[in-house]
């Protein structure tokens, strides 16, 4: 199917999608919908027969900082069966950082959308496991936004030695030994 | 009589396990010896290959994404290379096009004997790990060869290759592959019909068709339980479909299926393999005649001004990439591959994503293992062949 049917057949499916066709330099067509039709439309390229785009092939997000809405949510579709290759894309501002999780329309989605909220900061609401998922739990800040540094210069964390008596560690030890027989 | 407490048990598998392969944490809930539930963590290994690809020049992030999959190294760096060419509008010469393919499905034959061979070892047959390496040795030295580097040898380059194939890389290639024509037979009789094998791999970690294409397993995977699906046909980029080879399916979606459809790719890219080598002209253009990304000869750099001009540009501060997005997709050893490029028309790539078709397989892993024993979660997780370097990048 040539792309311009394909985006032909696109306007069919929502009309209140905000559907936004702009050029693309691969073999994906490329469209921006508005975030609060994601899901609905997503399903219904899913679902439809002429479309069946089973397949998530890949789900990631770029930052275009310092430019507004910063964040571009970018999923590839594939349609095995009618063999065609779609890209969706969602724009999303930076101080409103979130839009509806598509793990209830491919579940392969979970860890993909894991790895943009670990990595940019991008919220799904309604994400079943909403963990990070290469980055340490514990982490500060979303390593792949712009305005993240490369080189973070920190002190190195040192712990000082315990400091007791000799007869205090000589006590705790007899204490010890009590307690394990 | 009294009633027997029961109670299920959680245990640790990895993330130093030597059947993980790489550093991957499984927390397992067992009922006895049947596994319950499975939570895979994993992150161990992320070294923030794309943070640091924004920080570099075009050409600098080809051997960084050659050690993501660090078994498919030349799958990754020529996807790479195709996705950035997209970007820049170049159309890449038949030879070039053609080495590309022969190197791609060297590759492929060399990341399966990998997997043919650990997997074996995991589920018990240890010689057929050494018969697997005994092979891939040889692959090793073609890489060698070719590019002075055995595990990455950065031979790709945007628009191109580094430099020409070397003398007697033919003979090399061809007595590989009849080498291994004969060798594969070998390692059928060891294991197709073998009884021991075939009761630890069949009816385990099975997945249904729909499942594999909802959880983006497309590749092996997927087509061991019949999905028709692989993008040299789907989708042919650099001449596929000028190609005679067949698409291996199967249709159980369990480890044996794998094992046979990977085993079947094997003999299908031996046959690309022969074909584009009789394509191949022994000397030859090697890269895009582009005075933009491709630096001009030695003999000419050191006797004409303009072509010093032009080397030193290309290696003090590259080329830039006109702004826009790409995608290219290949059939890499374990499924789709590809690479999602960004350019705002500077020197260094904006964004680099890989698309890791190992991560989808350690999602995937707890559909597969739920409802088996706890000694066929070894025998998944070699069947899914992943690798911790392309998970975590």
């Amino acid at each position: 199917m040539e792309s311009t049917a394909l985006v032909a057949l696109l306007q069919d499916v929502d009309p209140e999608a905000g559907l936004e066709v702009v050029a693309s330099s691969d073999i994906h067509p490329t469209v921006y919908v508005s975030r609060e039709r994601v899901v609905p439309f997503l399903r219904q390229l899913r679902d439809r027969p002429e479309l069946r785009f089973a397949l998530l092939a890949e789900l990631t997000a770029v930052d275009i900082w310092p430019h507004e809405p910063r964040f571009e949510v970018i999923c590839i579709l594939v349609s095995i069966e009618h063999r065609l290759r779609l890209r969706v894309k969602v724009r999303l501002h930076g101080d409103d950082a979130r839009m509806p999780t598509l793990t209830g329309v491919w579940p392969g989605a979970n860890w993909l959308e894991r790895e943009i909220w670990d990595m940019f900061g991008v919220v799904f609401d309604g994400h079943p496991d909403p963990r990070r998922i290469l980055m340490p739990e514990d982490w500060d800040g979303y390593p792949l936004r712009k305005d993240y540094p490369v080189q973070i210069q920190m002190k190195p964390k040192t712990t000082e030695a315990m400091q007791m008596t000799e007869a205090e560690f000589r006590a705790n030890l007899l204490n010890d030994r009590l307690t394990r027989s | 009589m009294p009633e027997i407490r029961t109670e299920t048990m959680t245990v640790n598998m990895g993330p130093q396990h030597p059947s993980t392969h790489g550093v991957l944490r499984l927390v397992l809930e067992l009922d006895g010896e049947t596994v319950r539930s499975a939570s895979p963590t994993i992150g161990f290994l992320h070294t923030g290959i794309e943070k640091t690809a924004e920080q570099k020049k075009w050409v600098q992030v080809i051997p960084l994404v050659e050690r993501m999959d660090y078994l498919s190294a030349q799958s990754n760096s020529m996807a790479y290379c195709l996705s950035v060419e997209k970007l820049l509008g170049v159309e890449l010469p038949q030879r070039v096009q053609d080495i590309r393919v022969l190197i791609a499905e060297l590759q492929r034959i060399n990341s399966h004997l990998v997997w043919l061979g650990t997997h074996g070892m995991e589920v018990g047959a240890v010689s057929v790990m050494l018969y697997c390496f005994r092979e891939r040795e040889l692959l090793l030295n073609i890489n060698e060869m070719l590019a002075g580097f055995r595990l990455f040898p950065s031979y790709m380059r945007v628009g191109g290759l580094r430099e020409d194939l070397p003398r007697g890389f033919h003979e090399a290639v061809r007595s590989f592959a009849d080498r291994l024509t004969g060798k594969l037979v070998e390692y059928e009789d060891l294991l197709t019909k073998n009884e021991i094998y075939l009761k630890r791999t069949q009816h385990v970690g099975i997945i249904s068709a729909a499942d594999a294409v909802a959880f983006g397993l497309v590749g092996p995977i997927a087509r061991a339980a019949g999905v028709d699906y692989d993008v040299r046909k789907a989708f042919p980029y650099l001449g596929y479909d000028t190609y005679d080879f067949a698409v291996q399916t199967q249709t159980r979606g369990d480890v044996y299926s794998r094992y046979l459809t990977r085993v079947g790719e094997m003999k299908e890219s031996l046959k690309i393999v022969r074909q584009a080598l009789d394509r191949i002209a022994p000397h030859g253009i090697y890269a895009v005649d582009d005075p933009r990304i491709t630096p001009p000869p030695k003999d000419k750099v050191y006797t004409e001004m303009e072509a010093l001009i032009q080397h030193f540009l290309i290696y003090s501060q590259g080329f830039s990439v006109p702004a826009g997005e790409a995608y290219v997709p290949v059939e890499g050893p374990r499924g789709e591959q590809g690479f999602t490029v960004i350019s705002d028309g500077t020197n260094r790539p904006w964004r680099v994503k890989s698309r890791s078709p190992s991560l989808l397989a350690c999602q995937a892993l707890e559909r597969m293992i739920v409802g088996n024993q706890i000694a066929d979660v070894i025998a998944v997780i070699g069947s899914i062949d992943v690798v911790m370097g392309d998970v975590d990048r």
